[in-house]
């Protein structure tokens, strides 16, 4: 059942609606879980829209297994979806710096407040991004250190990667999963793939993930995978490697692949007079979960990230 | 004056970027004055461009009292500017929202903290940025609660508001914020205008500058005393909204003094010409931001007001 979170009309015959779709049992006991899967806060992440059709798809397929309340909002952020827009067109701020909203704020504040209205109450919510334009990310949860406890059983079983559980920043308070935490719904975060594309592997990943997340709170009851057992690091094994020198950044690995210390990992170039700006190396042994994906890069820009150690 | 590039980001696509300030006197860190961050504040270039002119004046004049230092940078991001990009060009992100900065971040962020390096250590700062909410302002000086700000000494600008904010999670990584946190005394200098030049209110910035600095034992300079300020809380503001969406008919201007009843501006339908609502004043007060563009979502704030105080 398709249902309106919130509507707010446009200056010219048009609002802007957000959608959920509400999948449930034909006949409610009132005990059933209800899970919330979001996406579309940054309106170039589209991963996250394969996802949900994909779970839209089997749930209505097999409406005999669903046993709980699954509702599916594909786009937090509409018109940014629609306009290739990160944020929210003619809105300065990050839509996830918003939360938890103030009813009588900003037309985004507001909306962000129907959001969380709308989400209040949920056993769990998995937020979907897909990283920006510039970076590919492996599939992985980021779980604030301080609701580590709470989310890892969570974040365990969604089929993915890795898990990173990142430090606590003042400045990422405002984030919809800070705000739901904050609220007793735990809100696991999930970043995979790059913006304004679809990989369809990690869809397919996640999209087991959630079954297997679903099956184990009774909200579903068909099949389900045993899911792949993430790698849990926290920050301290995290090697940063930013562009020391502007130019085209041309990698000469693969994503997700182990790397050596000081193994090169690509090349920042000058097409103007031919020349090798920067050789990028790996500064510590381990894997490559983020690599650049969009080729010009500034002084600054983000290159890769390696975790630590030694995986398979 | 003593012009010198404070920081230089390497491009390989365009010229490069390089910050400058604009040192005047010497001795003791007293003043820094920071400009356009975001690349459609032309007012607050202008305003700054304004601020050097008159400081070198005032220099060669000897105003400048002994043993104190003015730094001015009248532009941080005019990479973005040039091509009339509110935020960093590349990837879309505010400068104005990654202070301290991290000098082996991401781009803004070594941006930020190449600049904070700059201006740190001075006495007060003085920043003219814009609203997150495009619309107009009466000038006032905003400044964040962070328990180190003093409202006293936002007074001695001269403006007739001084508004507090209670910083969000957000606001941490401004200037503003983080200026305080590192002991500077920080104040947000808002005028009438973002994107366009509006002479008036860059001419009382400018006054406002100079006033607060000769009050502070800086500059040696006679200006009119400007006005006592009133100090609001921003949460104290009364927000009016839009309930209908449309085009947007403005009656009032910032700084007018309203009534309750008064019909302070008009939604109309945008394709049959008719009027589908009227916003009346629920309150007696003055405005203090209006919004300016012809077009409105329903739920927009148009109006803040100052409730209960009359011109």
């Amino acid at each position: 059942m398709i249902k309106e979170v919130v509507s707010v009309g446009l200056a010219v015959d048009e609002c802007l609606r957000i959608k959920k779709n509400v999948l449930q049992p034909e006949q409610l006991t009132g005990d059933e879980k209800r899970i919330c899967i979001v996406t579309g806060t940054h309106g170039d992440e589209l991963e996250g829209q394969y996802v949900c059709y994909e779970l839209n798809r089997i749930l209505q397929e097999h409406k005999e297994c669903l046993k709980g309340i699954v509702e599916i909002y594909p786009a937090l952020n509409p018109l940014g979806v629609d306009s290739i827009s990160r944020g929210i067109p003619m809105f300065d701020l990050d839509m996830n710096r918003i939360f938890p909203g103030e009813e009588n704020g900003a037309v985004a504040e507001y909306v962000a407040s129907q959001i969380i209205e709308d989400i209040a109450g949920a056993d769990l919510c998995i937020d979907i991004h897909a990283s920006n334009i510039f970076l590919r990310e492996i599939p992985q949860a980021r779980i604030n250190v301080n609701t580590a406890q709470r989310l890892l059983p969570f974040a365990r079983r969604l089929n993915l990667d890795f898990v990173w559980i990142h430090a606590a920043a003042t400045v990422l308070e405002s984030t919809l999963a800070h705000s739901l935490n904050s609220i007793d719904v735990p809100t696991v975060v999930v970043e995979m793939g790059v913006g304004m594309r679809i990989t369809e592997e990690f869809c397919h990943q996640l999209t087991d993930g959630i079954l297997c997340v679903m099956k184990d709170m009774g909200v579903w009851s068909g099949e389900a995978i045993e899911p792949k057992k993430p790698i849990i690091s926290q920050d301290g094994e995290v090697g940063f490697v930013n562009a020391e020198a502007p130019g085209i950044f041309v990698p000469c690995v693969e994503h997700w692949r182990n790397v050596q210390k000081g193994q090169r990992i690509g090349r920042i170039l000058n097409s103007l007079d031919g020349t090798v700006e920067q050789e990028v190396y790996a500064p510590i042994h381990g894997m490559l979960f983020t690599l650049r994906e969009y080729p010009v890069v500034s002084c600054g820009s983000l290159i890769a990230r390696v975790l630590g150690g030694d995986f398979e | 004056m003593k012009k010198e590039c404070l920081y230089t980001l390497k491009k390989q696509y365009r010229d490069d970027l390089n910050i400058y300030g604009y040192r005047f006197g010497r001795g003791e860190k007293a003043a820094c004055i920071v400009g356009s961050i975001r690349g459609n504040e032309v007012q607050q270039l202008y305003i700054c461009s304004q601020l050097v002119k008159a400081l070198k004046r005032l220099e060669e004049k000897g105003a400048i009292v002994e043993e104190n230092e003015i730094l001015v940078i009248p532009s941080v991001n005019h990479s973005s500017m040039n091509i009339r990009k509110r935020f960093w060009a590349t990837d879309n992100t505010d400068i104005n929202r990654m202070f301290p900065g991290y000098h082996a971040g991401e781009t803004t962020q070594r941006i930020a903290a190449g600049l904070f390096e700059a201006i740190q250590g001075y006495h007060y700062g003085i920043q003219f940025p814009s609203f997150y909410l495009p619309g107009d302002f009466v000038p006032h000086v905003r400044m964040m609660e962070t328990g180190f700000q003093s409202h006293d000494l936002a007074n001695h600008f001269g403006m007739p508001y001084v508004v507090i904010r209670q910083p969000k999670p957000i606001d941490t990584t401004t200037l503003n914020y983080n200026w305080q946190i590192w002991n500077t005394n920080a104040f947000s200098l808002y005028t009438s205008a973002t994107d366009r030049i509006d002479e008036d209110s860059a001419r009382k910035a400018v006054a406002s500058v100079l006033r607060f600095l000769t009050r502070m034992g800086i500059l040696r300079y006679t200006s009119h005393s400007g006005y006592l300020a009133s100090v609001i809380r921003e949460e104290e503001l009364t927000n009016l909204k839009t309930g209908q969406s449309g085009i947007y008919q403005r009656y009032v201007k910032p700084g007018e003094e309203i009534h309750q009843g008064q019909i302070l501006a008009s939604v109309i339908d945008p394709l049959e010409g008719e009027v589908l609502g009227r916003i009346v004043s629920p309150v007696d007060g003055i405005i203090f931001f209006a919004h300016s563009a012809p077009l409105v979502m329903e739920g927009t704030i148009i109006f803040k007001i100052i409730e209960q105080l009359h011109e």
